[in-house]
């Protein structure tokens, strides 16, 4: 419904945006810079990506289960912006659509929000000079 | 049987406007802590990774347990029947269920992710008795609030005990699980034992009524209605036994503890040398708590005097408080007893007392709980006619009381 | 289709010969390398064995443990996170003096687990004692419950957490046990850094696994759990106490 309600607004927002009165709230900033395509569908992410992570922490965080596909540190990976390395921010991918959106979000105040580097690589290997 | 009337109180007076800005005033501090300690994290509080329990628990607790213990009058009427205690049924239902809300404001208000409060009602682990109190105080909101109807709807009389009497065991059960929050906890030398149930039972019962006690003398010299003798005596009987009671549980634990070997250095560390554990022990709990009250109620002429009867009902709700402080601070100040027989360092003050002094936002919000208590029940009695017109003695003649054979003095 | 005695004999000793090998078949399966598809297994049950005769007065373990999974201090002993810490023994009696490290025992019988009331502390199949972030509301009852002291409460807003990491505001934590490392097939830090740096006095291993060279060493030699009467089958056990 929020997502539903979010994905309107935007489309509202974009199609205003061609007349040449600025918007009132600063429309989102989704910009598209790894990668060819997402995991599903842009509409399907754009209504469902919250029901997707919500069902993919559980089995993560209960069963061990750690498939990358819905995984967050995935989305962040690929979403996080090369300039800031991070997906909140004014400009940031998560951030700027969800503060658009006037959805709260709550992810970020435990998940790190910035990309892995020379991912999962074990102690020893990263230690080395 | 005489028709007792009820009505609300005028609440027009410039005294009572004061007395709510005054608790507004209170509520509204300890809402600004809360959101103060929610918004840095609590290291702004006196609470660590040692003492995660600190003074609003302590008032959390006291208002919790004080809540089920104020439905006693209630309870005696409606399902013991004794008819005596039945103008002041409206007026303990009430208050327990303002106790409670005020108990519970706290605890929330203080948790890590009060946001999460939607979890913590709809996500159970029924192992956990926490888990199973959330289910039972919400479930004691309704229920008497259900009672409250049945007394104040005149054509639902007729089931005002066994609401009542479903009242009386919702909560039984309940203190049960209060006290078992600690009882069940294997960790700790203040713990672990089965005796806090009925510990918490009989607090409540005792507690409850003093204040019980305190809030009917001044909603009635307040509103200016006459309260009888008879009413205050019979109530003062009670709280002298509930005070005796509180304090032999309190003898057995520590007895008991005393015998055994393993349990002599946390026995120490309570009746000797805790510093201001030991002071609130002694001084708070069984001084102020159990043996002043019970001198100024069982007192041939003191007992007579109202003013010393509030002193008292004073006094038990000091001691309950250092009672409380005792157990749920000074059960975490000691240390975890990981290694017997050794003396133990660690950057974590693995085997040290630690120390916990309360902050500002703590006491707020604990008095922003209690002030919330209050301020309910004072607009709840303007609202709704909760307080009888007359508690006076010649009133109650037809309801069945033994008339006192000596006149008694009022001071 | 009619079976005579001997047919049905051959067919009855081939089922009963597959039902019990399959099960065999699927454990050898397991003791390989678990995929990201599938799920922890009660099958394995992770612990850990630690000699305090190895350890000495170094901290490495608690170094490594701290940088892996992005445990700051702020400079508050009283309220900053220690998923493990070194604890220092002297016995009041004889004098004898000892160090180990302590972290969350990882119980079979978790308290914590029990006074959860969302059940955000849990234990999972394959033994770990974790806390589900999401579902915890930092009540703090299992830090009041844990007869270790293991837990700590994230008293102040966390910045810079290590993606594998997660770790917030409000809620509780505790060691473990590196499981985003176990899950990858590698060591917990602590254990690693020990073996690389340290006294060589911790090992990981699998509890469960009939030849694994932790059961192997546990039956081999004497080792003890902390707060044995307490009952609780701790997964972290210790020699020399």
């Amino acid at each position: 419904m929020m997502g539903l309600l979010a994905v309107l607004l935007t489309a509202a927002g974009v199609a205003l945006a061609g007349d040449k009165q600025p918007a009132r709230v600063a429309l989102p900033v989704i910009k598209i810079e790894k990668g060819e395509k997402c995991v599903e569908p842009t509409a399907e992410m754009r209504r469902n990506h919250m029901n997707l992570i919500s069902h993919q922490r559980d089995r993560t965080v209960h069963d061990g289960i750690r498939t990358v596909k819905h995984s967050l540190k995935n989305c962040v990976d690929c979403h996080a912006s090369p300039k800031t390395n991070s997906v909140l921010g004014k400009d940031g991918f998560c951030e700027s659509c969800h503060a658009y959106a006037a959805v709260r979000m709550d992810c970020f105040e435990c998940h790190s929000s910035a990309p892995r580097k020379a991912a999962s690589a074990p102690l020893a290997e990263r230690r080395a000079p | 049987m005489t028709t007792i009337h009820y009505r609300e109180i005028a609440g027009r007076s410039a005294g009572f406007l004061a007395l709510l800005g005054l608790l507004g005033a209170l509520v509204a501090a300890g809402l600004g802590a809360a959101w103060y300690m929610e918004h840095n994290g609590h290291y702004v509080t006196g609470m660590s990774n040692q003492i995660v329990w600190g003074l609003p628990h302590v008032f959390a607790v006291f208002l919790i347990v004080a809540a089920s213990g104020a439905l006693n009058v209630a309870s005696i009427a409606s399902v013991f029947g004794r008819e005596a205690y039945q103008p002041l049924a409206r007026l303990s239902g009430l208050l327990s269920i303002t106790l409670l809300a005020g108990g519970l404001s706290v605890l929330v208000l203080d948790l890590g992710r009060p946001d999460r409060l939607i979890v913590a009602m709809t996500q159970y682990n029924f192992k956990s008795i926490f888990a199973w109190n959330i289910f039972l105080y919400t479930g004691f909101f309704a229920i008497v609030a259900v009672y409250l109807w049945m007394m104040f709807e005149r054509r639902m009389n007729e089931y005002t005990k066994p609401a009542g009497v479903v009242a009386f065991f919702w909560r039984l059960i309940l203190t049960t699980g209060t006290g078992s929050i600690f009882g069940f906890l294997v960790a700790r030398e203040a713990y672990d034992t089965a005796l806090y149930a009925p510990l918490f039972i009989i607090m409540s019962f005792s507690f409850g009524l003093a204040i019980f006690l305190l809030v009917l003398m001044a909603a009635c010299g307040g509103a200016g209605r006459p309260l009888g003798d008879v009413v205050v005596q019979r109530l003062k009987n009670l709280l002298g036994v509930f005070v005796a009671a509180v304090m032999y549980f309190v003898l057995i634990h520590h007895l008991t503890n005393l015998y055994l070997a393993q349990r002599h250095d946390f026995e120490r560390f309570i009746l000797l040398d805790g510093g201001i554990y030991t002071l609130l022990f002694w001084l708070g709990q069984v001084i102020i708590g159990g043996i002043l009250p019970l001198a100024l109620l069982i007192h041939p002429v003191w007992g007579r005097s109202r003013r010393a009867l509030a002193a008292a009902a004073v006094c038990v709700i000091v001691g309950g408080l250092a009672q409380l402080y005792v157990i749920i601070i000074g059960g975490q100040a000691y240390p975890l007893v990981i290694f017997p027989g050794k003396e133990v360092t660690s950057s974590f003050f693995d085997g040290a007392v630690v120390a916990y002094a309360p902050s500002l936002p703590e006491v707020a919000l604990g008095a922003g709980g209690v002030a919330l208590a209050l301020a309910l029940t004072v607009i709840a009695l303007k609202v709704l006619p909760f307080l009888p017109r007359s508690l006076a003695d010649d009133d109650r003649a037809a309801g069945g009381l033994h008339e006192p054979s000596i006149h008694l003095r009022r001071a | 289709m009619s079976l005579d005695r001997r047919h049905f004999i051959g067919l009855g000793a081939a089922v009963t010969a597959g039902a019990v090998l399959a099960p065999g078949l699927r454990l050898i399966e397991l003791v390989q390398a678990r995929s990201p598809e599938e799920s922890a297994s009660v099958l394995r049950r992770w612990g850990l064995l630690i000699d305090t005769a190895l350890c000495t007065d170094c901290e490495v373990c608690v170094t490594a443990c701290h940088e892996e999974n992005g445990v700051s201090g702020h400079g508050r002993p009283a309220t900053d996170a220690q998923w493990i810490r070194k604890v220092g023994l002297r016995d009041k009696r004889t004098g004898h003096a000892q160090t180990l490290p302590l972290m969350c025992q990882h119980c079979a019988h978790p308290p914590c687990v029990d006074v959860c009331p969302t059940g955000a502390s849990f234990k999972r199949a394959d033994g770990i004692v974790l806390v589900d972030k999401h579902t915890c509301i930092g009540c703090r009852y299992c830090v009041m419950a844990c007869p270790y002291g293991a837990r700590s409460f994230i008293h102040e807003t966390v910045t810079g957490q290590k993606p594998d990491v997660p770790r917030g505001k409000g809620t509780v934590e505790s060691c473990t046990l590196c499981v985003h490392r176990i899950d990858r097939d590698e060591q917990p830090a602590c254990v690693e850094a020990c073996a690389r740096d340290g006294g060589k006095a911790m090992m990981f291993g699998d509890l469960g696994e009939n030849d694994g060279e932790l059961r192997e060493r546990l039956r081999r030699q004497p080792s003890s759990q902390l707060r044995p009467e307490l009952a609780l089958d701790t997964g972290v056990r210790y020699q020399g106490l």
